[in-house]
């Protein structure tokens, strides 16, 4: 029995650290540093009673809510740095180890298993389930690696009011969110057709996850309680420090991986569930063109994420109307926000939320370029550059995707969230304001489109870094008002540089020199892309 | 004047030279051989003549024109097929073949559609589903349902099965009687044999030989077996005799080709009962150019 599921795991195991050893590293490096980092600094930013009560009254309201989970007692904030830390962070760190889970889960399985490195593995003396076991305890390791480095990152900092069981259980939150979303995704690599149709449906359950528990923290808590962020989010780690939605979290991912197990030894290797079936027998007008082309094969991916960002956009333009009511009924909120002359707090968070929504919609742009260094990777290109298509024409059929698709996005936000305020609110949001708040990101977006461009033309073996950068500006976005980045920092960042519509005014100047820098960049990148070797 | 033609090509990755001085030349109406062992340098050859890698010294021109510069307007007028052909796994190799043929420019459909039954191919499944052999045929029918006057082929029939690689051979027939020019990198020595007017071999980034099979026969020395009424003394001593194994009193050696009148001369005297000669064959060749630079890791590779 053990010889034939699970023999050779161990060796499979050392073989696959040594594969994701770079990347494993990265996201754990990052995600404990952040972590610590804005730690450490909190006890600075939050010295006495009052900063913490500002802080709990800033965020009691339905659409932050919605955005960083439910509320404690105002007291708990009082009393508790670590509540105040945990309210802030744990969320959007607990999807950053999701995103790391899923990235690495569908590496292992079913990309592997494209590139017929699995085969060649099942080819040797291995049990049936050796890899997927392997992968599954490789992830494991890592998620366990970040809860104790993280525990015990925390409890190291000393800070007073974050003892030793409230960092512990922290770390014990993250790394067991990565968990459940592994498993998700070593489900979905038996289930799906390709690696691509794995990652993007564990990307689905995320966004899914995320979604189902802003609604129902905002309404119906027993919503919240199916989602498995809902759990990440009910801890009340540093005050009571609950561990039942850890429980949880560990039976449902052991159930998902028992299931995943199940399916992986009844189906075959290379194959999913759905049968593929007969197709065209010729090729259609449009897919002979190279733009065709990389529609066809970016495609899926654009339109699942369109669908995703405009529901983002939705769902919080649902929240608007609770928020308008809230801030009706709330006086001495309204004074208190008052400092932030002329500007209501649906506007600044309006503000606020097209900065996240941006960045979301940057990465599908950017995949669309990248796209383009995975098809050289595959071998692919030398199918077009071995025929009388030239290389300007490809890399601009993909550029030209990219930024049509930063357009689509943000329209789709702004939509999204002006339709759905419009069913909710007494005083609808003015269409105009909405669409250019959303809007006037699309220059910064380019800036990041052409620094993917310019890697795929003069850096090809680096373009993954173009992802640090996106990373980057999340960061700054989320982090400079906690850590105070130097100047400098801040500045590197392109988000930064544009104008918050509709608390600041338009500003052209800096819209047409982002356009022109953006377009330097890729200029740059078209012209190496032209002089270089091209490796397939 | 020659269709295809590099001049002291060289490619250096990094420290690491792939090419070193190669000088090849294709005429009209010509079946080129290519031919060495794994990792001799003939696909980086083809990258630099497709223009995808850049030459790091040397030229290289095809139809008169520059290799890298002008690339486009080379690839109109030739067909490719790699050895290890990657499509896209959501396509039908149906469509692939169409995206193919449109890419080159010309369409001819009546011979992708006479192709596509030769090949005995299907090509409604997608791509995903192919074996290396059906991925190789979608490459192969869309190279010759293409109206090129230079077809490049890079070990093309690596994953055919035996009846497919006739009819592979049978285009490639078709090509040249048509005055086409076709380079065929292979290390299946039979199928070089069978269909190429002139070869290079390659090893390690540097031609070795060329010429036409008849100029490099030259160079390969003929195996005899031999039957004698007296017995022949001292075999080993004479020149051009080489690896004389004896067997029930027969005796095989083989001779170098260029004393092959003196040896026989010199048999003769014993009386011959019998006498068996086979011509040399490229294996010959091939192995004796390993033998010679006396390193097992390269002939490892056939
Ligand atoms: N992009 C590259 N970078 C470094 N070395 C390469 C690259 N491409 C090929 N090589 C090396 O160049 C040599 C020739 O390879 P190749 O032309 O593919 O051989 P062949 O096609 O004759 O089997 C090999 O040693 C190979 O490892
Ligand atoms: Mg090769």
């Amino acid at each position: 029995m053990y010889e034939r599921y699970f023999k050779g795991t161990g060796t499979l195991i050392k073989l696959l650290l040594r594969q994701q050893r770079f990347k494993i590293f990265a996201w754990l490096g990052g995600l404990v540093i952040v972590t610590l980092a804005v730690a450490s600094a909190y006890p600075s930013i939050y010295k006495d009673e009052q900063s913490k009560q500002a802080f709990a009254l800033t965020m009691d309201n339905p659409a932050m809510v919605a955005m960083l989970g439910p509320l404690h007692e105002i007291e708990n904030y009082i009393h508790s740095i670590g509540a105040v830390f945990a309210h802030e962070m744990l969320l959007f760190t607990a999807v950053a180890v999701g995103i790391m889970s899923i990235l690495l889960a569908g590496r292992s399985t079913r990309a592997d298993e494209e590139e017929g490195l699995t085969e060649m593995i099942h080819a040797l003396s291995v049990g049936r389930l050796s890899y997927l076991s392997a992968a599954m305890i490789v992830l494991f390791l890592t998620n366990v690696l970040l809860a104790v480095l993280t525990g015990f990152g925390l409890a190291v900092l000393g800070i007073e009011e974050m003892g030793l069981e409230g960092s512990l259980l922290y770390g014990v939150i993250l790394g067991s969110t990565g968990f459940v979303f592994s498993s998700f995704t070593v489900l979905f690599a038996q289930v799906a057709e390709t690696s691509r149709g794995a990652t993007m449906l564990s990307f689905a359950v995320l966004i899914l996850a995320y979604l189902v528990r802003a609604i129902g923290d905002v309404s119906n808590e027993t919503l919240s309680l199916i989602s498995p962020l809902g759990w990440t989010v009910r801890t009340e780690v540093f005050v009571e420090n609950d561990w039942w939605p850890i429980l949880l979290k560990i039976a449902a991912a052991i159930i998902i991986t028992i299931l995943a197990f199940y399916l992986n030894t009844i189906r075959d290797l290379g194959s999913g569930f759905i049968a593929s079936k007969g197709g065209k027998k010729h090729a259609s007008a449009f897919l002979k063109t190279p733009f065709g082309l990389s529609w066809r094969l970016g495609g899926t991916n654009i339109i699942a994420w369109a669908i995703g960002v405009f529901a983002l956009g939705a769902s919080f333009g649902a929240i608007l109307g609770d928020l308008e009511t809230y801030y009706a009924e709330m006086d001495v909120m309204q004074a208190f926000i008052a400092e932030d002359a002329g500007s209501s707090m649906t506007e600044q968070f309006i503000g606020l939320l097209m900065a996240i929504m941006a960045l979301i919609s940057v990465i599908p742009a950017v995949m669309t370029v990248l796209k383009l260094k995975g098809e050289e990777n595959r071998n692919r290109t030398e199918n077009l550059y071995s025929r009388a298509v030239s290389r300007g024409k490809v890399l601009g059929s993909y550029y030209i995707l990219a930024v049509i698709v930063t357009i689509v996005m943000q329209a789709l936000v702004a939509i999204g969230l002006w339709s759905a305020g419009l069913a909710v609110m007494d005083e609808a949001l003015e269409f105009g304001t909405i669409f250019t708040s959303a809007l006037v990101y699309l220059p910064a977006m380019w800036v990041v489109v052409g620094i993917a461009v310019l890697l795929v033309g003069t850096l090809p073996k680096a373009t993954g870094f173009v992802w640090f950068y996106v990373v980057y500006l999340f960061i700054v976005l989320y982090l400079n008002g906690i850590l105070e980045f130097p100047q400098w920092m801040v500045s590197l960042s392109v988000f930064e540089h544009v104008p918050t519509i509709p608390t600041e005014e338009m500003d052209w100047a800096t819209m047409i020199i982002l356009t022109v820098i953006a377009m330097i960049i890729a200029v740059i990148g078209f012209i190496g892309y032209n002089k270089r070797d091209l490796e397939g | 004047m020659a269709i295809l033609e590099t001049t002291n090509l060289t490619k250096k990755f990094g420290k690491f030279t792939a090419l070193n001085g190669v000088n090849i030349e294709v005429n009209k109406g010509e079946v080129y051989g290519f031919i060495g062992p794994n990792g001799a340098g003939k696909s980086t050859t083809i990258r630099v003549l497709l223009g995808m890698l850049k030459a790091t010294e040397g030229e290289a021109t095809i139809f008169g024109k520059d290799v890298w510069a002008d690339a486009v307007a080379i690839h109109k007028r030739i067909a490719y097929v790699p050895g290890d052909v990657n499509l896209w796994p959501n396509l039908t190799g149906g469509e692939v073949i169409d995206l193919f043929m449109k890419m080159n420019g010309n369409v001819n459909e009546q011979r992708r559609d006479e192709l596509i039954e030769k090949f005995n191919f299907d090509p409604t499944k997608k791509c995903r589903t192919y074996s290396k052999g059906n991925r190789q045929k979608v490459a192969l029918i869309a190279a010759f349902a293409s109206e090129s006057d230079l077809y490049i082929l890079d070990e093309p029939t690596s994953g055919l099965d035996p009846l497919m690689e006739s009819v592979f051979q049978e285009c490639v027939m078709d090509a040249k009687r048509e005055g086409k020019s076709v380079l065929l990198s292979s290390h299946i020595l039979s199928e070089v044999e069978k269909l190429c007017d002139k070869v290079a071999i390659i090893r390690q980034g540097e031609i070795i030989e060329t010429g036409t099979l008849s100029e490099l026969r030259h160079l390969t020395r003929t195996n005899l077996t031999v039957k004698t009424k007296e017995p022949m003394p001292d075999l080993n001593e004479i020149k051009g005799i080489h690896n004389v194994e004896e067997n029930d009193g027969e005796l095989k050696f083989q001779v170098d080709t260029e004393e092959l009148d003196e040896v026989i001369r010199y048999i003769s005297q014993f009386g011959i009962l019998k006498l068996e000669s086979a011509p040399p064959t490229l294996e010959d060749l091939f192995m004796r150019h390993y033998q010679g630079a006396g390193h097992a890791d390269s002939g490892g590779a056939l």
